[in-house]
Formats: structure tokens, C-alpha cells, sequence
């Protein structure tokens, strides 16, 4: 079961979870901030619409095509 | 680090699969990449809550057993690094793959267009959502709106529920008339879930287009357009999306001429560019039985081995008469064009206004007084949308083809002067 | 041919330079038509940097004097045209980079610059995206940066400049050609198209000097400043060959610029991946920490450079009515003001704002207009 941390806090999820799911699991689901300020979730769910990139162990990745592994920080408001 | 391929193949969906088979039995050694996580495409996605059909898993073991297929996972194209080479890279690092032959297999993408509330969270593709759950979204219990158009609308409302979501509408903006016809090529349609979802569901609802999605920080409810008739439901996710684009932008980049959209192949899945074919949907959409075929042929040809290519024409021609019966039914009702109001997000990476946008003449013109297209996601949604909403042809895309670290950036060092 | 006059003055291009000579025209009452053949050209492409040189004394006094006019009019620009005075930081890697930096702070505290030197281990406290070792900085705090495109077509606003999509095809001084065979006439013509001149006066000495550019992703990093390196000005002045130099800018979107490069003979705007790369190495090696940084875009464009790397500002000698706003090089965001007053000043025969000769035509064409030098 890979544990993670999303924002700080641990999650334990199945494994073969994306990052993307992870966001819903341990979190509200969103993955950043806009420019504009708004909260923004996954939304192709394919890797083109640049939505859900976080910030995994110190580098922008994206979320859905992440898989969660053990000891990853994933954050949502670097 | 620097590899070697005398096929690379992009993309790891059926047509890449398939074309990587037959690629390797003519003897070539292949190298196949795909962005995702695990092998399959979209339509073969895997995931944690993903349910692969046999024969994908078949063909997924046979490309791993196989010795003289290399397979990278989780590997993206970021540049071209010289006449036949390309710069890749993945979480850890970045190379750069020389090639004798090269397949293109990139698949679609969904047009997603903009509404009020279309940024929220809770709002998602209608693939989109599909590809979530498979990959572990948890969706079970929560009320679930499907809408915009095709027959992705349905295969999505099945993984819903499968996953234990309570879909309360399917909303398809295409007329009763052109649905019907649809259905009747159902029966043939590969994806068993669409059986889930009888097209005479009462959730089902033609001739209906999603016109708000509303809520304040994230998704309550959607309001729905039928005729003069407005609706609003409440529910926890909208998977909204307008039908497929091809993913042409690699080929664009690398000079292969595109037709109706989608890369142009001859019989022999050849682009105009020697040495580069191309399979799959990102040539026009044909589910995937064709795809497996047309990939057979191009990774035949790619490994020089025409007369196995040749013998695949007829099964290719019965699965274009298939493709082409179903293609035709979903046209988009032009009062799409017109759901954003002025200060709808078109542009969400750099959030540039509709109203802004629209106030230019050209993509060009628009890009660079506004900045609309100029983020990370370099006008793939954006772009896509305002080709639609205003006719404006999209530029050819420059390296990198997505955004890439500077460290895989800087491999490039090595590479010729002249990359075309 | 039947001219139709249609303006006060004509301006050839509405970059940068050729919308700020409108707008002060403009201000001025002159009625204006600016006409563009829409092809973006370095104005669309460049980092937008506004920084004071002192390469030599001409690029002093117009870098010094428009950097200050941009000063005054920065506050007056929308939010669109992301103006901010935040500086540029000159490394020196070296012990001879920090001579000639401490050199440069005399010299530009004597022509009136701020400046003030930053020792190499208080270099990491104001920009901690510094790599260790390097022997120290010299900090010009009153340079900026902009949004060129934004802030040309913000001059361009005003009652009095029209604006007309076209391209010239022909300059006879105070008449010009469209690509429709009509001819057009003004008191005066401004040439102000960059590189493009040279397809109107074959005989201006300006080459395209290819340059490329990366923006990154938005990252929450705390680069202030614009910072170079002090072997920049090595690279500018180069007339053959590709070389790169150290520009990291921080955008107030939260992205970083990072350039530069030159090259001579590369009239392809297409990517260069090896220089791309090599730029990108080069800037990695003064801040190790934008190699994990992912670049979303890389570009590039052309800027007009003459041989002495000074723009021509002034009335063609061999074609009276006729105005050259040309040839800026990697200057020219920078030097619009300066320009734009600079060539009013010599079309309505005022006092100049700065010393003209430097950029006169004549030191290329001669009084008569042919070429000075072969």
C-alpha cells in the first residue's frame, strides 16, 4: 500500500493509484492554484490539459499520469 | 545517454501495440513509448479501477515478452534532437532515441469547450472522468452528470457506474434523429459497458446541452438546455466533453501533412514524410479493431516487410466501412459556439477571459495580446477551442512539445544543426 | 504616381519603436498612420528588458535616457503591460569580471546612475537561486522590464494614429508603396520595420542576428532581479559566429526567462535545440537550480543589429522625408523613448535630448546616401 504525503498529511492508498485519485482521496481533489486564484481540479484525466500538475518530491509532475509510491510529498500549494 | 531504435513507435494504444508486433516479427528491434503509466491507450487504459479486456492483455504481454521490444513507460517526446532522432524523457531523466523507421500512434484527445462554471472543480471530461476512475478516483455514491456529444458519453456513464456512481443524466446535445441512427450501429460497438446504458434510459436525453456548470468553490449543480426548456440538477461531477480530436501535434512538428485534422497516411500508414508513419486514431477516428490493423500495417512497413502489409488491406477496408458508418452522427449544434459568456475562462493556464480572446482576429494576433495559449498546456485546450468557437487555424507547434525540464532540455547539445 | 496623402507622418511598423515615435508624434498633434504587415517581428520575441549600457558613450546616453522616460511613463501603464522597476544584477564569476564591474560602478556613478556593488557572499541573500563562489554583483536598481507587445500597442492607442494592416513595398522619401500598387504620402515617413528595412533600403547596413529565448512553468521561486553575467557584453558585440550568455528574468507571472543567444547568418526561425541547449547549460551553470525547472515555451526572433551596434536615428541623406528608426540590436525596448524623442526633436528641428551624431545615417551612408563603407 504506498504511503504518501499530500499537503503535509499522510494518505495510504491502493496500489496502482494515480496522484490525480490521490487528490480526492486524502484532499478536496484539487491539484493547484490558478492564476487568478482559483482552485483547480484534473480535468482530462490524459495528460494534456496541464491542470492537475502538483509539485511531487520537488519537481512539477502531472498528476494523472503519476502513480503514487511509497514516501512520495505531493503538494497542492508550494 | 543516447539509444537506438530501428522502429520507435509512440504511443503504446492498440494501433501502438499492435504495430509494435509486428514490427518485431519482421526482426526489427523496437522501441515503444507512451506518457502514461501503463500500456493500453485510452480505450485500454489500466488502472487500479480498470478493467482490461483479454485481448489488450494478450497483446500487453506478448509486447513484454517479446525480446526485441524495449518498452518506456511514463516517456514523453519533447523535441526533435536531428534528421532522425527525437529527445524523450521521464520522471528520472531525459535521452534522446535515434531511429531508422518512426510510428506515430499519439490517439485523440477530447474537445472540451468553455461554459460558465467550466472551470470548477468537480468538472471534467467525459473521458476525462473515465480515465480518473480507472486510475482511482473514487466516484461511488456521488451524483453524476454526463454531457456534450458522442458515444464517449455513454462508455463514461458505464465506468461511473461500475464504480458505484449514481449517473442522473446523460445529456447529449446531438438531435433524437441523429442519436437513433447511431444506435443502430450499436450492437457492433467493442465497449461492453455501453451496454450498461440503453440509449431509451429516461437519464438519456437528446437534443440537450450543458449551458452552466454552477457552484461556488467546486461543483453543486449543472443547468441543462433543451429546446426553450431549462433544467437544473444538483450532483458531484459533470463529465462533459464534445467529441475526439486527433493528437497531431508531434507529426505537425515533425512536417507530416494533416488532412481533416488528422495525420495523412497512404495505403501503407506512410505520412508525406519519408520514413514516418502514423496509425490509430490520431488519423481519424475508427475505434479500435482498425487501429490494430492499421498499426499491423504500419509496423510492417516500418520494418520493410510490405508484402505482410499488403496482405492486412482487406481486413483494413472492412474496418473503415465500420468506422466510416459510425463516424458521421454527432455534428455539434452551433449554439455551442455561444455557451461562454464574456468573462468565461477560455484560456485556463494563463485564465484569459473569453471576451479578450475574442476581441482578436486571429490565433496569432489573440496569443500575443493576451497571452491566451502561451501556458503549459501550449494551446492544446485552448487552442482546440477557439479553432472551433472562431475557425482560427492553430500554429505549428515548436520543441518542446510540452513542458519539459531544463536538464532533459540541455541533452540537446549533442544534436545536429539542422533537425529537418 | 498619385499620391494620396493621408497623414502628417507615416510610421513603418508598429513594434515598439515605431509605437513609441506615434505616440510622441501623436502628442505633438501630428495626425499619425502607423502601417504593419502583421509579420511580429523582435518586439513580439524579445525579454522586454530595460537596462542602462555603457558599452560605449552613445549606447550610455540613450540607454540612460530612455530607461528614466520609461521610469516616468511606467506608472501610467495597465497592468497588461506588467511594467516593474526591478533591476538587473550583473555577475561577476571572476576576479577580472568584479575589476571590470567595480570599474563600470565608477563609471556609471559619474554619468549619474545608481549602482552599488554586492560583495560575492551577500549575493545568495538577495537572489538565493545563485550558485555558490561567485565573486560578486554589481546591482543597477533602477532598470525594468515589460510587456513590449502590450505596451507598443498601449502607445499606439490615441486620437490621433490610425493604424493600417499593409505591407510597403516601395519608399520614395515622403511616399510609400502598398502591396495593392497604391501610393501614400505624409510631411514625413518613419522607417521603423527592424529587420524588414532592409527590404525597402537595400543599402541600410542591418543583419538579423537570431536569438533564442525559454519561459518556464510558474514556480513560487523569489528571483527579484534581471540577472546577467559582466562576459554579456563580450557576446553582444560578437559579428560572426553563435554564442550565449546568462539572462534569467523573473516574470511577475511567477515564470523565469531564461536566454540569451546570438547568431549571425540564420535567417530560420526555427528553434536551434544545440544553441537552445547550450544557452540553457550556461545559464544553469550560474544557478544550478533551473535545471529542474520545466521549460513550457522556447522561441526565437531577430533583432536588427548594425555593425557598431548603434541604431540609425535620422532623415536618410539620399532620400529627404524619409526617417530612420532602425537597427537597435538587443536594444530597443529599451531605447524607444529615447528614439521617439530623439527623432522628433530632429524632424521639427528642436533641441536634441541627447547627442545625435552617434546615430546619424550619414555614418553609414555618407551624405549622399551610398553605402560609406563597402
Amino acid at each position: 500500500m504506498p504511503d504518501l504525503h499530500l499537503d503535509g498529511r499522510p494518505l495510504s492508498v491502493a496500489p496502482g493509484t494515480t496522484v490525480a485519485a490521490a487528490l480526492a482521496l486524502g484532499s478536496d481533489g484539487s491539484a493547484r492554484t490558478s492564476v487568478s486564484g482559483e482552485r483547480r481540479a484534473p480535468l482530462c484525466g490524459m495528460g494534456i490539459c496541464q491542470e492537475c500538475r502538483v509539485t511531487i518530491d520537488g519537481l512539477r509532475r502531472l498528476a494523472c499520469q503519476t502513480l503514487c509510491r511509497d514516501g512520495m510529498h505531493v503538494e497542492t500549494r508550494p | 545517454m543516447s539509444a537506438h531504435a530501428d522502429v520507435l513507435i509512440i504511443g503504446a494504444g492498440p494501433a501502438g501495440l499492435s504495430a509494435a508486433l509486428a514490427a518485431a516479427s519482421d526482426g526489427a528491434h523496437v522501441v515503444l513509448l507512451d506518457d502514461n503509466p501503463l500500456p493500453g491507450g485510452q480505450i485500454w487504459r489500466d488502472g487500479v479501477q480498470a478493467k482490461v479486456p483479454a485481448q489488450a492483455r494478450q497483446l500487453r504481454d506478448a509486447v513484454d515478452n517479446h525480446a526485441s521490444i524495449q518498452r518506456h513507460a511514463g516517456t514523453r517526446v519533447v523535441a526533435r534532437a536531428g534528421a532522425s532522432a527525437l529527445l524523450v524523457e521521464d520522471a528520472e531523466r531525459g535521452w534522446v532515441i535515434s531511429y531508422r523507421a518512426l510510428v506515430l500512434c499519439t490517439g485523440a484527445r477530447e474537445l472540451l469547450l468553455p461554459f460558465p462554471g467550466w472551470t470548477l472543480p468537480g468538472v471534467t471530461g467525459a473521458g476525462g472522468l473515465q480515465a480518473l476512475i480507472k486510475g482511482g478516483l473514487p466516484v461511488a455514491g456521488e451524483r453524476i452528470v454526463v454531457a456534450g456529444s458522442g458515444p464517449l458519453l455513454l462508455a463514461s456513464a458505464g465506468t461511473a457506474k461500475h464504480n458505484g456512481a449514481q449517473v442522473v443524466r446523460i445529456a447529449e446535445q446531438a438531435a433524437l434523429g441523429a442519436v437513433a441512427a447511431f444506435a443502430l450501429q450499436l450492437p457492433r460497438w467493442p465497449h461492453k459497458l455501453l451496454q450498461s446504458f440503453s440509449l431509451f434510459d429516461p437519464r438519456y436525453r437528446s437534443g440537450t446541452r450543458i449551458i452552466a456548470a454552477l457552484g461556488t468553490d467546486r461543483l453543486e449543480g449543472v443547468r441543462l438546455q433543451r429546446g426553450n426548456s431549462v433544467e437544473e440538477l444538483e450532483c458531484d461531477r459533470l463529465a462533459c466533453g464534445f467529441g475526439l480530436i486527433a493528437n497531431v501535434q508531434l507529426a505537425q512538428a515533425l512536417g507530416c501533412a494533416l488532412g481533416n485534422n488528422a495525420v495523412q497516411v497512404d495505403a501503407w500508414q506512410a505520412t508525406s514524410v519519408s520514413g514516418i508513419y502514423a496509425a490509430g486514431e490520431c488519423t481519424g477516428f475508427g475505434g479500435s479493431e482498425l487501429a490494430l490493423v492499421e498499426g499491423c500495417i504500419a509496423g510492417h512497413v516500418a520494418a520493410g516487410n510490405r508484402q505482410a502489409a499488403q496482405r492486412l488491406w482487406p481486413g483494413r477496408r472492412r474496418w473503415q466501412r465500420f468506422a466510416d458508418a459510425l463516424n458521421m452522427h454527432f455534428v455539434l449544434d452551433p449554439a455551442l459556439k455561444h455557451l461562454a459568456e464574456p468573462d468565461t475562462l477560455l484560456c485556463r493556464c494563463e485564465d484569459v477571459p473569453y471576451a479578450a480572446v475574442a476581441a482578436h482576429t486571429s490565433w496569432r494576433e489573440a496569443k500575443l495580446a493576451t497571452r491566451c495559449g502561451m501556458g503549459a498546456c501550449q494551446g492544446r485546450i485552448c487552442g482546440a477551442a477557439t479553432q472551433y468557437l472562431f475557425d482560427w487555424q492553430p500554429v505549428a507547434p515548436r520543441p518542446p512539445f510540452g513542458p519539459t525540464r531544463i536538464d532533459t532540455l540541455m541533452q540537446l547539445e549533442g544534436s545536429t544543426q539542422s533537425g529537418h | 504616381m498619385n499620391p494620396t496623402r493621408v497623414a502628417d507622418v507615416i510610421v513603418i511598423g508598429a513594434g515598439i519603436i515605431g509605437a513609441a515615435c506615434a505616440r510622441e508624434l501623436a502628442r505633438r498633434g501630428q495626425q499619425v498612420l502607423v502601417i504593419d504587415a502583421g509579420l511580429h517581428g523582435a518586439t513580439a520575441a524579445g525579454m522586454g528588458h530595460l537596462l542602462v549600457l555603457d558599452d560605449n558613450q552613445a549606447e550610455l546616453d540613450i540607454s540612460r535616457y530612455s530607461v528614466r522616460r520609461w521610469r516616468e511613463l511606467g506608472p501610467q501603464l495597465p497592468d497588461d503591460c506588467a511594467y516593474r522597476n526591478n533591476g538587473t544584477l550583473w555577475l561577476a564569476a571572476n576576479e577580472q569580471e568584479l575589476a571590470a564591474a567595480e570599474a563600470k560602478s565608477v563609471n556609471l556613478r559619474a554619468e549619474g546612475i545608481r549602482c552599488e556593488m554586492v560583495p560575492g557572499h551577500a549575493l545568495q541573500g538577495i537572489e538565493p537561486i545563485l550558485r555558490d563562489g561567485l565573486h560578486g554583483a554589481l546591482r543597477l536598481p533602477d532598470d525594468g522590464i515589460l510587456y513590449a507587445p502590450n505596451t507598443a500597442r498601449w502607445m499606439l492607442d490615441d486620437a490621433r494614429v490610425t493604424q493600417r494592416r499593409a505591407r510597403v513595398t516601395e519608399l520614395d522619401g515622403n511616399r510609400v508603396r502598398l502591396d495593392d500598387g497604391e501610393w501614400l504620402s505624409a510631411d514625413a515617413v518613419v522607417l521603423a520595420n527592424g529587420i524588414q528595412a532592409v527590404d525597402l533600403c537595400p543599402e541600410l547596413p542591418i543583419v538579423p542576428k537570431k536569438g533564442h529565448l525559454l519561459i518556464t512553468d510558474r514556480y513560487p521561486h523569489p528571483v527579484t532581479h534581471t540577472i546577467t553575467e559582466l562576459s554579456y557584453l563580450t557576446s553582444v558585440h560578437n559579428t560572426s559566429g553563435a554564442s550565449v550568455a546568462c539572462n534569467i528574468q523573473p516574470r511577475p507571472t511567477g515564470q523565469l526567462f531564461i536566454g540569451t543567444s546570438r547568431q549571425f547568418d540564420n535567417l530560420d526561425p526555427e528553434v536551434d535545440g544545440w544553441l537552445l541547449a547550450r544557452m540553457l547549460k550556461h545559464a544553469a551553470s550560474y544557478a544550478p537550480g533551473l535545471a529542474q525547472l520545466n521549460g513550457i515555451r522556447a522561441w526565437a526572433g531577430f533583432r536588427a543589429a548594425t555593425p557598431d551596434g548603434m541604431p540609425l536615428i535620422g532623415e536618410h541623406p539620399a532620400q529627404p522625408g524619409l526617417w530612420l528608426a532602425v537597427g537597435h540590436e538587443g536594444l530597443g525596448v529599451t531605447a524607444a523613448p529615447g528614439t521617439a524623442d530623439l527623432l522628433a526633436a530632429l524632424l521639427f528641428n528642436e533641441a536634441e535630448p541627447l547627442p545625435a551624431a552617434a546615430y546619424s545615417p550619414r555614418r553609414y551612408l555618407g551624405h549622399s546616401g551610398e553605402p560609406a563603407h563597402a
